[in-house]
């Protein structure tokens, strides 16, 4: 195809047939099969329950500006902080990057039309959506005061709310996580392109596999947990009552047999994103690439052994505890290992500061710090003293907002090009990241402090002498809020204003670069064949041959 | 490979999904798809076993005694009548590899019929436990001479069996909807995954089983 | 050779046979319930149990003919139902061990 010597201006440029214009109508969203079109829906839904959890948020930090419990009744109050905790972490913080980044980028990176399972990945999204509606109603129709770890009998016997109705959405959201591991388990171990052995996956593909191991081992067990919690409160059963014979105490035990392993779901596919965001931003290969992977593998596993050190003042027994403690310090190991490669993979980097590695370096920064306050909880006779107060929610907060959230902002401004085909407002979108920045570590160092002093959590009521405190965590979400809303507005409006986006805006190693932005919905006419080593910067530019 | 062969033609055999390269590379994703899915599945169960490891430790002689209750008869038929139901299920499976239609449809019928007998089985006994009011909750009347405990072993026994009796009945659905596609001619000596991963799912509810059996009906046979 | 065929088959006689074996064992299960093992019942029942769902699943469910990647998932979903039920009881079992807590 010869290049024309006169530029034609006049006639439209010939419209380009890709994954989201290729069929219009509500019914080709609902019914697609498409992994793309399948993570918009899920980037529209976790914003959404989002939403909804940082509505929560702001009412609890409402009720904190002042002493006394003088804006909700603490019933009320009680409502508050389970919402907050439920639709974050069960409707936003799990389905999250695996949802929208998980299922954009995987096949794209391992050069394969679709995932394993289109169709199941579809219900995935529909489980999502129902499981959260249905946590919804129950937040419409009066709410939860449990907190969101349901402990019994409280749960069971003696609340007022509704608990099953909750339950319920929760078990069915559980069911699409455990379908969306089973599928990007199957699809990274049976649909890699020729050549690309496990050790030329890019490291976000490890991540995410790790996740699906943690996803289809853990899930199952919070899920028939929840059930029994229904069936107990529903047919009077008794299971973890102690009236009936029944231990609370086995509650925990099954409830966190998930929900620890389930914070990493949270943080590995953050990770994940991280470790592509100091590459390409470096324009370096990946420092210790086999130490990241075996890292990402290490912690699904380990996070298994170490749920006891959510219940060091449960009566549980003080062995248990000494053992869960020190495989606590054990599973803080490879999280250190993969801060140490990316910190070794900026040095000497050709360092390129843009949104993304913002967000990045936000995260290693953030992440380390909750990591270190992690190995303080882990400390048994430390946690004695600080289990229960506002330490505990300054320490998950800086991994999950100051890690995850991040890590998730982070990817998003990386693969928005790829996503939309458009470029957001570099401008903006550094301003919000500092917002967020600056607004995050004001809402949450004060609570580490607070926690120390004595506060508890979950109280709506607290003594004077800790107002300036929480005046300033006030303070600081507000502004973390604005800085959530900015990329919203800019975002839309890089849809429709935006500048087009080239195939590769960051001059990035990939598969997922090789295609248009944004892709055909086939995602690569022909498969890709891989020959090269995983973010090959220092030759010119890695080897991929079409054939 | 045969496949190959039609690929070279240019057709590829309408069982094939687009994402996959071959109908081999597929039938490998569904395979790894169900074991995993059975995976979830260990876990999922696994709870309630779990349960009932803590609370038996606990509550021995209330254990041994309400299992006692429990009608061994009735027990040990439904353990024979699922491996039975099994053993028709592989052959279902055999027959679908072969492409005989026929069998395919006689076999899976069997399967149906046999987990429709187990299920009656499970209806007698909760019928029966209902009379005698070893139902947990409000209605429940401890049993002559056993500690007060007994009922969490019913409740136990009624959520563990509770929820094998749903699989099972899930399981005859897809039963149900292999018998309609294996008489449309769905099942070929070229393609007939969807029986052997239906056959995998039946054959671990039946795994299941033969770990409730022992677990809630024999354990304190030896009291007596 | 199929496309479909991709691994090696159990013979029908091997699907009758273990149907026969499952039977037998289950009725041994049952018959040992009855003897006074002591201590011993409880790993007799779930030794027959054991090897009931390993034949259901080695023969039954083709796991001898499949690929190990299979294997290895079904042993990870039952190392970690071990690791489950294992750390659960020995809290349970260590109570007693140090009884200072909750003062």
């Amino acid at each position: 195809m010869s290049t024309p010597a006169v530029i034609d201006t006049q006639s439209p440029p010939a419209r380009r047939v890709h994954y989201l214009n290729a069929r219009y109508g509500v019914a080709s969203w609902l019914l697609t099969v498409d992994h793309k079109r399948i993570a918009i829906l899920y980037l529209i839904g976790v914003t959404f329950f989002f939403a909804i959890g940082g509505i929560y948020a702001a009412l609890i930090r409402l009720e904190l500006l002042t002493p006394p419990g003088d804006v909700f009744l603490s019933e009320t109050y009680n409502k508050l902080f389970t919402g907050h905790g439920v639709m974050m972490v069960f409707f936003f913080m799990i389905p999250g990057i695996p949802g929208v980044l998980g299922n954009f980028l995987i096949p794209l990176m391992i050069g394969a039309k679709d995932v394993a399972f289109p169709r199941l990945n579809l219900l995935s999204w529909y489980l999502f959506l129902i499981g959260g509606l249905t946590a919804l109603w129950a937040v419409v129709h009066g709410g939860v005061d449990t907190g969101w770890t349901f402990y019994t009998p409280y749960s069971t016997v003696y609340s007022n709310g509704w608990v099953v109705v909750t339950a319920v959405g929760i078990f069915i959201a559980g069911f699409s996580s455990i379908l969306t591991g089973l599928n990007f388990l199957v699809t990274l171990h049976t649909m890699r392109a020729p050549g690309m052995t496990w050790m030329r996956m890019p490291l976000f593909c490890w991540g995410m596999y790790a996740t699906a191991i943690i996803q289809i081992l853990g899930t199952p067990v919070v899920a028939i947990t929840l059930l029994l919690v229904a069936a107990e409160r529903l047919f009077h059963l008794g299971i973890f009552d102690p009236a009936q014979g029944g231990d609370p105490v086995l509650f925990q035990h099954l409830f966190w047999f998930y929900s620890h392993p389930a914070v990493y779901i949270m943080v590995l596919p953050a990770m994940a994103v991280i470790s592509e965001l100091v590459t390409a931003f470096s324009r370096k290969p990946i420092f210790g690439y086999r130490f990241i992977a075996a890292s990402s593998v290490a912690i699904a596993v380990l996070s298994f052994l170490v749920w006891g050190h959510h219940m060091f003042v449960s009566g549980q027994s003080v062995y248990a505890g000494l053992v869960f403690s020190i495989l606590s310090f054990m599973v803080a190991i490879p999280s250190a290992i993969k801060v140490f490669n990316w910190t070794a993979t900026l040095y000497k980097g050709s360092v390129s500061y843009q949104t993304p590695l913002l967000y990045a370096l936000g995260f290693i920064g953030l992440f380390t710090f909750g990591g270190l306050t992690g190995l303080m909880l882990a400390t048994l006779g430390l946690d004695i003293h600080v289990t229960d107060t506002y330490f505990i929610v300054a320490h998950f907060h800086y991994i999950m907002v100051g890690g995850t959230i991040m890590g998730y902002l982070g990817g998003l401004h990386y693969w928005w090009p790829k996503i939309s085909g458009k470029l957001y407002p570099e401008y903006w979108s550094r301003v919000s990241a500092w917002v967020i920045f600056i607004g995050f570590n004001l809402t949450f160092f004060p609570q580490f402090i607070l926690g120390y002093l004595g506060m508890p959590r979950r109280y709506h009521a607290y003594p004077a002498e800790f107002q300036v405190l929480n005046v300033m965590s006030t303070a600081g979400a507000s502004i973390l809020g604005i800085g959530y809303l900015i990329p919203l507005v800019y975002f839309f409006w890089s849809m429709r204003y935006g500048k087009d986006a080239s195939d590769n805006p960051w001059g990035a190693t990939g598969l997922e670069w090789q295609t248009p932005s944004p892709p055909p919905t086939e995602n690569f006419p022909v498969t890709p064949q891989v020959t090269g080593k995983p973010y090959d910067y220092l030759t010119a530019q890695e080897e991929v041959a079409v054939g | 490979m045969a496949d190959a062969a039609h690929a070279l033609a240019g057709e590829s055999p309408p069982e094939l999904q687009h994402h996959f390269v071959d109908l081999e590379a597929q039938k490998e994703a569904s395979s790894l798809g169900m074991w995993v899915f059975l995976v979830t599945e260990i876990l999922f169960f696994g709870g309630m076993f779990t349960a009932y490891v803590v609370y038996r430790a606990s509550y021995r002689a209330a254990f041994e005694g309400a299992s006692n209750l429990l009608d061994i008869r009735l027990g040990a038929f439904n353990t024979a009548v699922l491996i039975l139901s099994s053993l028709t299920m592989a052959l279902a499976v055999w027959a679908a590899s072969q492409g005989k239609k026929n069998r395919i449809v006689v076999f899976l019928s069997a399967t149906i019929l046999l987990g429709a007998v187990f299920l009656g089985v499970k209806v007698i006994e909760y019928s029966q436990k209902f009379e005698h009011h070893e139902v947990p909750g409000p209605h429940f009347v401890v049993p002559h001479g056993l500690p007060r405990q007994a009922e969490m072993f019913f409740s136990l026994y009624f959520c563990m069996t509770g929820l094998h009796a749903l699989h099972m009945v899930v399981g005859i659905g897809l039963l149900s909807w292999l018998i309609a596609r294996a008489r449309r001619g769905d099942f070929t000596t070229r393609y007939n995954t969807p029986v052997e991963m239906v056959g995998l799912y039946w054959h671990f509810v039946d795994i299941v089983w033969i770990f409730l059996f022992p677990l809630l009906y024999l354990l304190g046979r030896h009291t007596l | 050779m199929s496309g479909n065929g991709s691994h090696r088959h159990p013979t029908l006689g091997a699907y009758f046979g273990v149907f026969v074996t499952l039977m037998a064992l289950t009725a041994l299960t049952v018959w040992a319930a009855f003897q006074h093992l002591g201590i011993w019942n409880t790993p007799v029942a779930l030794s027959i149990a054991v090897t009931k769902a390993l034949l259901v699943a080695l023969i039954f469910m083709h796991l001898r003919y499949s690929p190990r990647l299979t294997a290895i998932a079904v042993a990870a979903a039952v190392a970690w139902l071990a690791i489950l039920i294992v750390i659960t009881v020995s809290d349970y079992l260590t109570r007693a061990w140090l009884p200072i807590y909750a003062r």
